[in-house]
C-alpha cells in the first residue's frame, strides 16, 4: 500500500515536471521557432515605448540569449523557489510559485489567481455537489426501471444536457430566473463564503444550477449503464438470498460496485473545472481562473496565461492523484498492485 | 404436509420471441434433514427451479404459478416482502462460483456480519464473533484473523466455505446448492462435500443440490430428479436412479459418463443431439427427438405429452414406453452396455 | 520403442513477480518447472492436474504460445524451443490447439466456413475442389451439416461450436492436435459426443493427442498414458491401466479418492483419502517435494531432498519417496539409475 501510494506520488511529480516542459516549450520555444529573436521576446516585457537599445539590455538581463535548457532551468527554479526579475529600473523579488509578472499591470500572476482561486473553487465544489447527487440518483433510478417513462424521459433531458453548450443553457437560464422571474442575481456578483454563506449561495445558485446540469447528464448516464451492469452481478444475487432490504442491496452492493469509474470521471472533471470554469464564468461574470484565462489571452499576456495553465495542469494531476488514491480505498484488489 | 413442497409449480418468462417455460409443472416434497439431489444440463430449469423457491426469479417479469409450501406456509401467493424476511433465515442459498457471489469491495466477514444481522437483533460486536465462530465451524483456519481479509485473499476452496458460512449463519431449515462445486478442484470438491454431509447432519436442514454431475448427487442425496425441458422426467431415491432407471434420458446421462469405479469401457454411449431451447419446446415428449426408443412408442411421442406416472413405490417416470418394456431395454440392452469393458 | 512424435526435455516457464518502485523481480512463479516426457505418434497422452499445477501453461509452451524459459521441445526431431515465428510457420501446420470454450474462442462475426477455412488462407494452401469444398468436408467429418457453411456460431449449440473448434484443427491435417480441456465447458451428455468424436477422428487421420484435462474419468478414457501434474512437476507418469489400477504416488491416490463416484450404495463404507487445504500458491510452493505440506506420508526427508522421477516398473515412473504399490523388488534399472 505505501509503495502504491509513493508510486503514485512520484508519477504525479512527473507529469507536473512534463506539463512545465511542455508549457515552456508553447511560450518561449514555439516563438523561436515561428523567427522570433530574444528582442522580440524581451519587447514584451518592456513595452512598446523601449527603445531599441534598452530592449537589447532587457533581452540579455531576462536571459533570452542563454541556452534553452539554461532558461528552462530558470523557469522551472521560478516556479519551485521564486526568482529575482531584472528588468532595467531595479530588481524585484518574484515569491514562489513565481510564474512572472503580467504584462500589462506589472503584478505578479500568482497573487492575481490566488484572489481568484476562491471564487472558481466554490463554483466547482458546488456545482459537483449538485451533479454528483443528481446525476447518480437519476442514473439509478433510471437503471431500477429500464425502460419505463420516467428511464426515458431521464435519459432524453440528460442527452439534451449533454449536447447543450453551457453558453446556451446559462443565457437561457438567466434570460429566465434573473430578467424573467427575478429569482436569482443576473451574475456578476460574488460574496466569499466567509463574509455571508447564505448570498454566497444565492449570488451562484444560477451558476451552480446551469453548470450542474451539463454534467448531471453525463453522470446520469454513466451511473445506469454501470448500474445495469453491476444489477447483473452473481453478488448482487448473494445479496437478495440473504434477505437484505431492495434498498441496500441497490445502495450498499450494487451502487458500491458502480461507483468506480464514476470516481475517474469525477476526479477528471473536478479537475479540469478547477482550473478554470471558462464558459460559465464568462457567461455570468464571475470573477474566477476561468474568466481570468479569457482576458489574459484578450490582452495576450503570456505571463498570465502561462500561470492559468499551469494552475490548471496542477489541479487536474492533483486530482488524478487523489482519485487513484481513493480507488484503493473503494476496491481493496488495487491495494495488491 | 412435508416441510417443503412444492405443487406444479410453473417459473414461465415472456420473451420477445414467446413464452419460455423455464419449470413446467414441477413437484416434489422434501422433509427436514433429508438431500434431494436435482439433476439436469443446461437449460433443464434446475437452477430456475431454486430461484423461485427463494423468490429470486429475475425481477418482476418472471410469472409464478403453482404452489411452494415451506414449512405449512405457501409462498408463490405470499407477499414478496414476506419472502424477502424468510430468505437467509428460514431458507438460504450457496451458489457455484464463490468469486463472482461474494462482493469484491467487503470484508468476507463484513459480508457475513450483514447476513446475520439482517434477521438478529445484535451488536456489530457480537455478530462479528457469531461470523468468527461460523468461519470456524466450516473449517477455515485461523478464522478470528481471517475474519477480516477479503473475498480475493481467499483460495477457492475457503472461499465456498465462507459462503457456507454466510448461508448457514442464520441457521437455515431449507438450504438449497447450486452447483456447490463445479467451479473448484478435485480435492477440494471432496473436501467440501465432506463439510456439506457433516454439516447438514448437525444442523438438520433440508437439503437441495443442483447439479449436472450425477458423481455428486450420487455422494449426497437421498432422493434425485431429473429434470429435461423444465419438467421432471424421472424421480426415485438415489438408488432408483442409479441402480434401476426407468427413462431413457436418464440412461443417457449414465452412458455418457465415464466412470472410475468400473472397467473402462470401449465408447461412451452418448444422447445424440443437444438439449432443447426452452423456447422451442419440441411437442409430445420433449426428450423424443434425441430418444433412441422413440419408435417404440407407438407414434405417441411426438404427439403427446407423457405423465409422470409411478412405476413402483415411489419412483416416478415421465415416459410412453410401457414399464414392461422400459425394464426390458434397461436390463437387457442399457444395462449391460454400461458395464462391458 | 519408435521415435517419438514430440518430446519435451526439462521444460520450465518461470513468470517473474515484481515488486516496489523499481519494478524489480524479487521472485518467480514456477508454472512449469522442469518437466520431460515424450509423445508417441498414434497414442494420446493425458495431462491432469489441478488448477495451478501448470498444465495450461505447458500446452501454451508446446505450441509456442508463449516462450520458454528453460528446457527443450523437439517436434519430429527438432528442436522448436526457440525456433523463430517464421519458422515454426510450416511447424502450426503440423500442430494445432483445441479450447476450453466453445463461445469465446470463435470469432462471432466470422461465418462456419471462414473460421474453418482459414487456416487454409493464413497458410496459403491450394486444395483441389477450391476450399469450400474443403471445409464442407471436415464439417461433415466432424458430424456437422455442410449445408452450415455460411452460418454464424451464435447459431450453433455448445456441442456444435465445440465441433467447429474441431474443424478448423482439422483443416490442415496436422499431426499432433493438443487438447485444453476440450469438453469441460459442455453439457455431460454432449462430453461423451464430443469425446467419442475425438477418439473417431484419431482413428481416422492417424492423430496424436496431447489431452490437458482436470476432469480424471475423462481422462481414463481418452487417454492411453497419463501424466499426474502437481505445482509445476510431473509427480507420476504411467499408462493408463497401471496409473488408475495401482497408483505410486499419494497424491494420484487422492485425486483418484476424490472423484465422487456415482454409486450411491456404498457411499457410506467408502474409503476416502481426504486432502487437507488447497493447493498451495506455486509463487511459494513448499521445498523439496511439493506434495510434503498436504501429504499423509511425509517425513523429514521429503521436506529436504525433492524426489526425482524414477521408473519403478515398465513405463512406470513416480517422483516419491515413499511410493505405494511400488513392486517388492525394484527393477535394476531403478536402483542404478
Amino acid at each position: 500500500m505505501v509503495t502504491y501510494i509513493i508510486r503514485r506520488l512520484i508519477w504525479s511529480v512527473v507529469m507536473l515536471s512534463i506539463v512545465s516542459i511542455i508549457t515552456f516549450a508553447i511560450f518561449f520555444l514555439v516563438p523561436r521557432l515561428a523567427g522570433a529573436t530574444s528582442e522580440d521576446m524581451a519587447a514584451r516585457y518592456v513595452g512598446r515605448t523601449a527603445s531599441a537599445e534598452q530592449v537589447k539590455v532587457a533581452a540579455e538581463k531576462l536571459g533570452f540569449n542563454d541556452p534553452l535548457i539554461v532558461q528552462y532551468g530558470r523557469f522551472a527554479k521560478g516556479i519551485v523557489a521564486g526568482a529575482d526579475y531584472d528588468y532595467g529600473p531595479g530588481v524585484e523579488r518574484c515569491p514562489a510559485p513565481c510564474f512572472g509578472y503580467s504584462f500589462l499591470t506589472r503584478l505578479p500572476v500568482w497573487p492575481d489567481l490566488l484572489d481568484r482561486l476562491p471564487v472558481t473553487i466554490s463554483l466547482a465544489l458546488g456545482a459537483a455537489v449538485i451533479w454528483v447527487i443528481a446525476g447518480v440518483a437519476t442514473g439509478v433510478l433510471s437503471a431500477l426501471k429500464r425502460g419505463s417513462f420516467f428511464d426515458r424521459a431521464a435519459m432524453s433531458i440528460a442527452l439534451a444536457g449533454v449536447s447543450m453548450p453551457i453558453f446556451f443553457t446559462g443565457m437561457v437560464s438567466l434570460v429566465l430566473f434573473s430578467y424573467g422571474l427575478k429569482i436569482t442575481v443576473a451574475g456578476g456578483t460574488y460574496t466569499p463564503f466567509l463574509t455571508n454563506p447564505a448570498t454566497w449561495a444565492y449570488d451562484l445558485l444560477l451558476p451552480w444550477i446551469t453548470l450542474a446540469f451539463l454534467y448531471a447528464a453525463g453522470y446520469a448516464r454513466l451511473t445506469r449503464a454501470g448500474m445495469l451492469e453491476t444489477m447483473n452481478e452473481d453478488y448482487i444475487r448473494t445479496a437478495r438470498a440473504k434477505g437484505l432490504r431492495e434498498r441496500t442491496v441497490v445502495v450498499k452492493h450494487g451502487l458500491r460496485g458502480a461507483l468506480t469509474p464514476i470516481l475517474t470521471i469525477f476526479g477528471l472533471d473536478l479537475g479540469l473545472l478547477l482550473g478554470g470554469a471558462v464558459l460559465t464564468e464568462s457567461t455570468y461574470s464571475l470573477p474566477g481562473i476561468g474568466k481570468y484565462a479569457i482576458d489574459a489571452i484578450g490582452r495576450q499576456d503570456l505571463p498570465q496565461v502561462m500561470g492559468v495553465t499551469l494552475v490548471a495542469a496542477f489541479f487536474v494531476v492533483v486530482a488524478n492523484l487523489v482519485v487513484d488514491l481513493l480507488y484503493a480505498v473503494v476496491d481493496p484488489r488495487v491495494r495488491l498492485v | 404436509m412435508s416441510f417443503l413442497e412444492l405443487k406444479d409449480l410453473q417459473v414461465h418468462f415472456p420473451t420477445d420471441d414467446g413464452l419460455v417455460k423455464s419449470v413446467d409443472g414441477l413437484s416434489f416434497a422434501l422433509e427436514r434433514g433429508k438431500t434431494l439431489g436435482i439433476v439436469g444440463e443446461s437449460g433443464s430449469g434446475k437452477s430456475v427451479t431454486s430461484l423461485g423457491i427463494l423468490g429470486l426469479h429475475k425481477g418482476g417479469r418472471a410469472k409464478l404459478g403453482g404452489e411452494i409450501w415451506l414449512d405449512g406456509e405457501e409462498l408463490v401467493g405470499a407477499s414478496a416482502e414476506h419472502v424477502r424476511t424468510l430468505r437467509g433465515k428460514k431458507m438460504a442459498m450457496i451458489f457455484q462460483d464463490p468469486l463472482s457471489a461474494m462482493h469484491p469491495f467487503y470484508t468476507v466477514g463484513s459480508q457475513i456480519i450483514e447476513a446475520y444481522r439482517i434477521h438478529n437483533d445484535v451488536s456489530k460486536k457480537v455478530a462479528r464473533k457469531h461470523a468468527i465462530d461460523m468461519l470456524g465451524r466450516v473449517g477455515i483456519p485461523q478464522p478470528d484473523r481471517r475474519v477480516d481479509s477479503y473475498p480475493h485473499e481467499f483460495s477457492g476452496g475457503m472461499r465456498q466455505r465462507a459462503m457456507i458460512a454466510m448461508a448457514l449463519s442464520c441457521d437455515p431449515e431449507l438450504l438449497i446448492a447450486d452447483e456447490p462445486t463445479t467451479a473448484l478442484d478435485v480435492t477440494v470438491q471432496a473436501q467440501i462435500l465432506d463439510l456439506m454431509r457433516d454439516l447438514q447432519r448437525d444442523f438438520n436442514a433440508a437439503l437441495i443440490i443442483i447439479t449436472h454431475d450425477l458423481g455428486v448427487v450420487a455422494e449426497l442425496a437421498d432422493d434425485i430428479l431429473v429434470m429435461y425441458g423444465g419438467k421432471c422426467i424421472e424421480y426415485g431415491t438415489a438408488e432408483d436412479i442409479f441402480e434401476r432407471p426407468e427413462h431413457p434420458y436418464t440412461w443417457g446421462l449414465l452412458g455418457s459418463m465415464p466412470r472410475l469405479d468400473r472397467d473402462r469401457t470401449e465408447r461412451l454411449l452418448p444422447i445424440k443431439g443437444s438439449p432443447p431451447s426452452l423456447i422451442n419446446v419440441p411437442a409430445g415428449c420433449a426428450f423424443h427427438p434425441r430418444c433412441t426408443f422413440e419408435d417404440r412408442t407407438g407414434g405417441k411421442a411426438s404427439t403427446e405429452v407423457p405423465q409422470l406416472v409411478e412405476t413402483e413405490g415411489g419412483h416416478l417416470v415421465r415416459c410412453h414406453l410401457p414399464r414392461d418394456t422400459r425394464r426390458s431395454i434397461w436390463e437387457t440392452e442399457i444395462k449391460p452396455s454400461l458395464e462391458a469393458s | 520403442m519408435s521415435e517419438p512424435l514430440l518430446s519435451v526435455e526439462g521444460l520450465e516457464k518461470h513468470f517473474p513477480v515484481t515488486k516496489g518502485l523499481l519494478q524489480r523481480q524479487v521472485a518467480a512463479v514456477k508454472a512449469v518447472d522442469g518437466i520431460s516426457f515424450d509423445v508417441v505418434k498414434g497414442e494420446t497422452l493425458g495431462l491432469v492436474g489441478e488448477s495451478g499445477c501448470g498444465k495450461t501453461t505447458t500446452g501454451r509452451l508446446i505450441t509456442r504460445l508463449i516462450e520458454p524459459t528453460g528446457g527443450k521441445i523437439r517436434f519430429e526431431g527438432n528442436d522448436i524451443t526457440h525456433m523463430s515465428q517464421g519458422r515454426m510457420r510450416p511447424l502450426r501446420r503440423d500442430v494445432q490447439m483445441i479450447f476450453q470454450d466453445p463461445y469465446s474462442s470463435l470469432n462471432p462475426r466470422h461465418t462456419v466456413g471462414a473460421i474453418v477455412g482459414a487456416p487454409f488462407r493464413i497458410q496459403g494452401i491450394k486444395t483441389e475442389h477450391g476450399t469450400k469444398k474443403a471445409v464442407q468436408d471436415i464439417l461433415e467429418l466432424v458430424g456437422l451439416n455442410p449445408e452450415h457453411y455460411n452460418r454464424y456460431p451464435h447459431e450453433f449449440s455448445g456441442g456444435q461450436r465445440q465441433r467447429i473448434g474441431i474443424a478448423r484443427t482439422l483443416a490442415l491435417k496436422p499431426k499432433l492436435i493438443i487438447a485444453d480441456e476440450p469438453v469441460s465447458a459442455l453439457d455431460v451428455s454432449i462430453q461423451a459426443q464430443v469425446v467419442n468424436l475425438l477418439e473417431d477422428l484419431q482413428s481416422e487421420l492417424d492423430l496424436t493427442y496431447l489431452v490437458i484435462a482436470h476432469d480424471l474419468s475423462v481422462v481414463r478414457h481418452i487417454s492411453d498414458r497419463v501424466a499426474v501434474m502437481y505445482l509445476g512437476k510431473i509427480v507420476e507418469l504411467a499408462d493408463r491401466k497401471s496409473l488408475y489400477e495401482s497408483p505410486m504416488h499419494p497424491y494420484t491416490n487422492a485425486l483418484l479418492s476424490a472423484v465422487p463416484i456415482p454409486d450411491p450404495k456404498g457411499r457410506a463404507q467408502r474409503e476416502r483419502i481426504r486432502l487437507q487445504g488447497d493447493v498451495p500458491s506455486p509463487l511459494n510452493p513448499p521445498p523439496a517435494c511439493r506434495f510434503h505440506t498436504r501429504c499423509w506420508k511425509a517425513q523429514e526427508i521429503c521436506k529436504t531432498i525433492e524426489p526425482p522421477l524414477e521408473t519403478l516398473a515398465t513405463g512406470h515412473q513416480v517422483a516419491c519417496h515413499f511410493p505405494e504399490n511400488a513392486p517388492a523388488t525394484p527393477e535394476p534399472a531403478a536402483t542404478t539409475a
